[in-house]
């Protein structure tokens, strides 16, 4: 992906060289031309056309801040409610994404979504242990947001 | 117009200190460290994050000075606050602090066990 951005970007200058202007208007010509070729070269690249990725970033972006408004409306229901009746839980969630940066991401958007938080990844990277406020309610529903979170990351890194 | 901005700035900074004002609630009236954490790193990220934003728009929209400085201040809020909430908790729990007795279900504590054995 990064090296497709880069390919544009030498692109761009060479238009504004071939151009002879030197201005950020023929830059993105340049860069416009530039990512129309790199869409016809798609099949050359070992990599999807970078700006799949990009959208995809952009999604998780728009899920993060909802789950973000959501968590702390759920925060705030128990802090407010008159007597503290909930379960606290901590539970082992087995991962599927691999790399270092994957998880890190994962486990901060767990983090800040609603009622989680984790407390540990294991030595083989294959489990995070996740805290959760309120057990029975959560459980199931956050399995699921976990999954569309760790789709979405490996939507990302594909 | 101004009506509509001032209604929006004072929505922004009003929404961020009362729900840090619920953290701080939240801290008093939670159990155990793991749960006060919950309230710590979700409310007070969202709360200090509408304060700066409620800020921006203010110099933004009212004096038509972007401050770009405050844009990065709520970037670096998002990304340290959940890892440190994270590094606090797992310290608690590595030294051996208990969930509260409530807690139904605790995969973690054969790991630890693991661990202070064989620090022995």
């Amino acid at each position: 992906m990064a090296q497709q951005l880069l390919l544009n970007v030498i692109l761009a200058f060479v238009w504004m060289f071939l151009a002879d202007s030197f201005s950020g208007s023929s830059f993105v010509i340049g860069y416009l031309l530039g990512l129309g070729i790199l869409f016809v070269l798609r099949r050359y690249f070992s990599t999807t056309f970078y700006v799949v990725p990009l959208f995809v970033i952009g999604k998780l972006a728009l899920i993060f801040i909802k789950e973000l408004l959501l968590a702390n409306w759920a925060v705030l229901k128990i802090v407010l409610s008159p007597s503290l009746n909930m379960k606290p839980c901590i539970f082992a969630l087995p991962l599927e994404v691999k790399k270092d940066w994957e998880i890190t991401l994962l486990s901060s958007l767990i983090t800040l979504t609603p009622g989680t938080f984790v407390i540990d990844v294991s030595d083989d990277k294959k489990e995070i242990y996740i805290h959760t406020i309120d057990a029975p309610d959560v459980d199931e529903a956050v399995r699921q947001i976990k999954t569309s979170f760790e789709k979405t990351i490996l939507e990302v890194s594909r | 117009m101004t009506e509509i901005i001032d209604g929006l700035i004072v929505l922004f900074v009003m929404a961020g200190a009362l729900l840090t004002l619920i953290s701080a609630i939240g801290v008093l009236r939670l159990p155990d460290v793991y749960t006060r954490s919950h309230a710590i790193s979700k409310s007070t990220t969202l709360g200090m994050i509408f304060i700066l934003m409620g800020t921006l728009f203010y110099f933004w929209l009212k004096h038509d000075h972007f401050n770009s400085r405050l844009l990065l201040a709520i970037v670096f809020l998002f990304l340290t606050s959940p890892v440190s909430a994270h590094l606090i908790s797992r310290a608690a729990y590595y030294s051996g602090v208990r969930p509260w007795e409530g807690t139904v279900r605790d995969d973690l504590a054969e790991r630890r066990e693991n661990r202070t054995k064989s620090a022995e």
